[in-house]
């Protein structure tokens, strides 16, 4: 079997080129990158549409233009309280939502194939499933001895309920065919559970991910700025921009806020190539 | 029903799965060379009923059905669509349970799915995340009833007879619809089953493709003569491939005529311009044509969407 999976690496499918050159010929990438520069220039353009033209241009006029965001940025970038603030946030997001993960997506499939367990759970969980994880914040200082675990638990929240409901709407749309097959072919419960309903619910799983990925982002910074930056929980780049802001510095507002849409994106990458490398029947469509 | 003690000379990969005794009948016995069929086992449905919904708005979909599916034979049963036909194989393979009635193979009633009764379903039924090969493979792998190297050099051999021998990579999204069916057909055929049931297997290939499989399957059926269940709603299709033919009611459904295709095997295309093979289809379609008049005084969607909704919630 292993062989039969290993010849499947040779079948002449592209032509082989250096990594390097492929990215180079690559037109998505040039398209993003062109993008990027039209908009910066755009941006700064209009933000200095005061002093370069005389006139105002409304809401864009108002944001420091990009040249002053990068100055700002590049002073930043030489204190280690920033990174310190990119670590904290990354650390508080990926462990409320691992811990989602590892909760939730069991929870899920638990629902899904057990009607008792269902007719059990479901029903508090819809009532709690509503419930925006920040309203949960002052709950959540009471039930948790730290900020930080009080913290932790308002991401967990944020990613669980997407989680599980993508999981149980996953399984549920699984081809009763396929199941059929599988009992035919003599297989147990276990089988059909470890064969069938997990590999058939991966893509849910995934999908469940990168937008309990985002929600978990949200709240993260949310949590951030209430919490504030005491001695248990300092920084993370919520507290990073809420602090900017009460320093009145607005370039370096406008630093934490591509600093965090910099991080969601290498955040929900992460998620789409572990999905990728882990769905190897889903690349061909 | 005469019981005849498996010959020493039938093919050592179908001794292995015989138990000993099985089951012939006389009819079939005259068709097929004894050692091929003396080790396969007929299945037999006695009054089998069954229906679907509360009392209120219930709706038999089988009545008193009784038919024998002879070993070594090409059963094929057509009736008019909406008639059942999906019923009586989810209840032949076990999916399904009869109200009353009895369901047996090799004279043990069938009870749950298992190995010996292979369903190749309507729709491409492969499983997605697995290669062709991991497909084939499945049913043997779990069970571990053959070693590795047996598992390997038994699927290398199907597909080689199946023609898919540069695909057994690929997933079953990267094959066309008749590569998926043939796969479909080796994965079930590794299983050994004493009884292959195909629901409309060849149902939405295009009309070239279908001629193809429909041959291709002649071809592994008249060399195996592995017993099978034909579903179809096709007449010439049942005709082509079938020995006897079994025409259902309109719904609930019970056996309204049995037809013996006479024609010769190796069956050739040709053959259903014989004037034989148009009697049979004459006959066919009348008895199909005032089946489906009844159907249109008496309209049966509804429950085709209690059928359809039970089979789903089980």
């Amino acid at each position: 079997m292993t062989d039969a999976v290993q010849s499947s690496h040779d079948t002449p499918f592209v032509v082989k080129r250096s990594r390097f050159r492929k990215l180079l010929d690559n037109k998505t990438l040039w398209r993003g990158v062109a993008a990027l520069v039209l908009f910066i220039l755009f941006w700064e353009v209009c933000s200095q549409a005061k002093p370069w033209f005389g006139f105002q241009v409304p809401w864009i006029g108002k944001i420091p233009p990009p040249s002053d965001v990068f100055t700002s940025w590049a002073d930043v970038v030489q204190r280690p309280g920033y990174w310190e603030s990119w670590y904290l946030s990354f650390f508080r997001v990926f462990f409320g939502f691992l811990i989602a993960q590892i909760i939730g997506i069991p929870f899920g499939l638990a629902l899904a194939v057990n009607k008792y367990f269902r007719d059990i759970f479901f029903p508090p969980f819809e009532i709690l499933r509503p419930i925006p994880p920040l309203a949960w914040v002052p709950a959540s200082i009471i039930f948790w001895p730290t900020t930080e675990l009080s913290i932790a638990f308002v991401t967990f929240l944020g990613a669980f309920f997407t989680i599980v409901i993508n999981v149980l709407g996953g399984a549920r749309t699984i081809d009763i065919q396929y199941l059929r097959a599988a009992q035919s072919m003599g297989a147990s419960q276990w089988d059909l559970f470890r064969k069938i309903i997990l590999p058939g619910t991966l893509p849910s799983i995934f999908t469940g991910a990168a937008v309990g990925m985002g929600i978990t982002w949200e709240v993260v910074l949310a949590a951030e700025m209430i919490s504030g930056g005491g001695q248990q929980s300092g920084g993370g780049l919520g507290f990073f921009i809420w602090s900017s802001y009460m320093g009145g510095s607005m370039p370096q507002v406008i630093v934490g806020m591509i600093s965090i849409g910099i991080a969601g994106y290498i955040s929900s990458s992460l998620i789409r190539y572990v999905g990728y490398v882990s769905m190897p029947w889903r690349r061909l469509f | 029903m005469a019981k005849k003690p498996t010959k020493p000379k039938a093919k050592a990969r179908t001794a292995r799965k015989a138990n000993g005794k099985a089951r012939a009948s006389r009819k079939a016995a005259g068709k097929a060379s004894a050692a091929q069929i003396a080790d396969q086992s007929g299945l037999v449905l006695r009054d089998v009923c069954r229906g679907y919904g509360e009392e209120w708005e219930r709706e038999e979909v089988l009545t008193d059905l009784s038919l024998d599916i002879l070993p070594g034979q090409l059963t094929a049963v057509v009736g008019p669509s909406g008639c059942g036909k999906s019923t009586l194989v989810n209840l032949v393979a076990g999916f399904d349970h009869p109200d009353s009635g009895q369901i047996l193979i090799d004279g043990k009633p069938v009870t749950k799915p298992g190995k010996d009764r292979m369903v190749v379903f309507q729709e491409s039924a492969l499983i997605p995340w697995q290669t062709a090969y991991q497909n084939v493979v499945f049913g043997p792998k779990l069970r571990g009833d053959m070693s590795p190297d047996q598992i390997k050099a038994e699927a290398d051999k199907l597909f080689e007879t199946v023609g898919l021998v540069e695909f057994k990579d690929k997933y079953p999204i990267q094959l066309s619809g008749g590569m998926q069916r043939r796969a479909e057909l080796a994965r079930a055929m590794i299983n050994q089953p004493k009884l292959m049931i195909m629901d409309e297997p060849f149902r939405g290939l295009d009309a070239m493709s279908r001629e193809l499989m429909q041959e291709f399957f002649l071809r592994i059926f008249e060399e195996s003569r592995r017993t099978q269940l034909f579903v179809t709603s096709e007449i010439e299709e049942a005709i082509f491939l079938a020995d006897r033919l079994v025409i259902l009611s309109n719904k609930p459904a019970h056996v309204r005529a049995i037809i013996d295709i006479e024609l010769d095997r190796p069956r050739e295309f040709h053959m259903l311009s014989s004037t034989k093979a148009y009697e049979y289809k004459r006959a066919a379609m009348e008895i199909l044509h005032e089946e489906a008049l009844r159907n249109f005084k008496s309209s049966g969607t509804q429950s085709d969407f209690v059928e359809a909704f039970s089979a789903r919630n089980e």
